[in-house]
This record gives C-alpha cells, structure tokens and sequence, in this order.
C-alpha cells in the first residue's frame, strides 16, 4: 500500500473566484460594445481560460498529480489547440 | 481545519501499480483525453463555421444568457459539492460524503431541467430573426448550437446516472475513508462536463 500526499485545498475559496469570474464574463460581454470584437474575443477566452485552469488544477487535483499525468494532459491540450489552430487559419490567412 | 489551504492529507492505494495512479483512475484520465478531442472537434467545428458563415447573429438576440448564467452557476455548485463529497469521506467523514453527493445529484438534474427549459423556449418561441422558432433547421447557428448544447447535455445526463449510482452505493455504507475511488472517478468525468461548459458558455453564448 502507497501513500501520496497532497495539499487540501479551499473549495470554497476557488467556487467563489468561479461564480465571481462568471458574473465578471456576462458583466464584461454585455457591457463591452461588440464592435470591440478584439477585446472581446481576447477577455472572455481569457476569463475561460482562469475558470477552466481552477477546475482541473483543484478541483480535479491536477496540480497535486504525478508529473507523467501532467504530461499527458498537457499534450492532449496541445493538440486540441492544433487542431483549432489549423482550422481557424485556413480562414485567416490569404488563400493562394 | 480541513478547509484550510495548507493541510496535509493521504490518498491510500489498495494496490501498487506502475504509474503509481490508481488503475480506474489513469482509465477515466485516458478516457477524458479523447473527450477533449471529441468537444475540440465541436468547438472548432462551430469556430470555422462562425467565421465562415457571412450572417451570423448576435448569440444574446438569439439564446437566453442571463437563465445560462445561472445554469452556469448550478453547475459550478455541483462541481463544488462533488469536490466537498470526496473530501468528506477522505475525512472519514460519510454523512458529509452522502450530503454533498447527493446535492450534486439534485444540481445535475436542475442544470438539465433547466437546459430542457431553454430548449423548449427556444424551439417553440418566434423571434424576429426566427420566426418558425430556433430549431437546427433554421440556420447553421441552430445546427451547431443543437450539437454543441446538445452532446454537452447528453454527458450531463450520463453523470447524473452515474452519480445516482454511486449516491445509491454511498447511502448502502460501501465506501469507507480507505476505499472510495469510484467518488474520486467519477468526480473527474463531473469537473471534465463543468469544465467544458464553462468553455462552451464563454464561446456559444457570450462571444
């Protein structure tokens, strides 16, 4: 039998950062004129991206993990990234 | 204090193996990888399609944002009440365990009650830019959001089950502070759904 030690972390502290977060997103999205496409864009992928980083870093204890599950994860996250990338520029650059 | 930051606790393995993580557990990580995959597939299937698409409206003249926001939170709740569950009885704690096991039960099937809500409203209200109603006939936006929404729905239900399943098998007393990996799996499937619909929320309803 193994032991693993790892830290408790504050539930509490991370569901209120979420549900603060959330109201920031619908606060931001519907204050900011949807001209600013940019902004947009940029600060609502960016208040996602803090979200979803606090959901699988405490919640799912990720941040406790083994290193090799880390690895893992990160390249699964690599190629999702690929795989929108891709997709996404063969919108944006010029075609020949 | 148990909700301190900084306290120590142990995990205990029933078994050695040779990654050193659970077997059921590495599976359910190995399985929420492919998910990634299948819900990236989707998100950037809607992203090049958006771009694409030379009328696409604003999604809060379409969807219902401010009822989404709070399924959003509903189901941030669960996540939190899931993560409670499986510290309550890695505390030796199992009324706490049975308590927030069955809240996530109870948030679960609010967030889809309330997703079946938006459906219906959606599909049988008439708006100006729909006036047969929103449906995935209507417009590549519809297509794409019954998809998205929809398959984002069907793993929710999927966790319920499970969910009750294993509320079912904490309130029969079979887990114990040194054996309750199935709370700790299925709770992973659970954070991965809230996962992806707070990036779902971000880019369907709100971008």
């Amino acid at each position: 039998m193994s032991h693993v030690l790892h830290k408790v972390t504050n539930y509490m502290t991370i569901f209120w950062w979420l549900a603060g977060l959330t109201v920031v997103e619908v606060g931001y999205s519907s204050l900011l004129p949807h001209e600013h496409k940019a902004a947009l864009i940029l600060g609502l992928v960016g208040f996602a991206t803090i979200k979803a980083s606090l959901v699988a870093l405490y919640f799912m204890h990720l941040r406790f993990e083994r290193k090799s599950l880390g690895i893992i994860v990160t390249s699964t996250l690599i190629l999702g990234c690929i795989l929108v990338g891709v997709g996404i520029a063969e919108h944006l650059l010029p075609r020949p | 204090m148990e909700a301190r930051a900084a306290v120590l606790v142990h995990e205990r393995f029933d078994e050695e193996t040779s990654t050193g993580i659970p077997h059921d557990k590495m599976g359910m990580w190995v399985f929420l990888c492919s998910e990634v995959m299948f819900f990236t597939g989707l998100i950037g299937s809607y992203i090049v399609l958006r771009f694409a698409s030379p009328f696409w409206p604003q999604p809060s003249t379409v969807l219902n944002v401010p009822l989404t926001a709070v399924n959003t939170f509903i189901l941030i709740c669960s996540s939190v009440t899931m993560v409670q569950a499986l510290a309550g009885i890695r505390a030796g704690n199992p009324a706490k365990m049975k308590l927030f096991l069955s809240l996530t039960l109870l948030f679960g099937a609010i967030f889809l009650s309330i997703q079946g809500v938006e459906y219906w409203k959606l599909l049988h209200e008439h708006t100006r830019h729909y006036p047969h109603g929103f449906n995935p006939h209507a417009s590549l936006f519809g297509s794409v959001f019954f998809t998205t929404t929809g398959f984002h729905g069907f793993h929710v239900f999927c966790g319920v089950v499970c969910i009750a399943f294993v509320t079912g098998k904490a309130l029969l007393g079979k887990y114990t502070q040194a054996s309750h990996q199935g709370i700790e799996t299925i709770g992973l499937y659970w954070h991965f759904v809230d996962l992806v619909w707070i990036v779902l929320f971000t880019i369907i309803y709100l971008i």
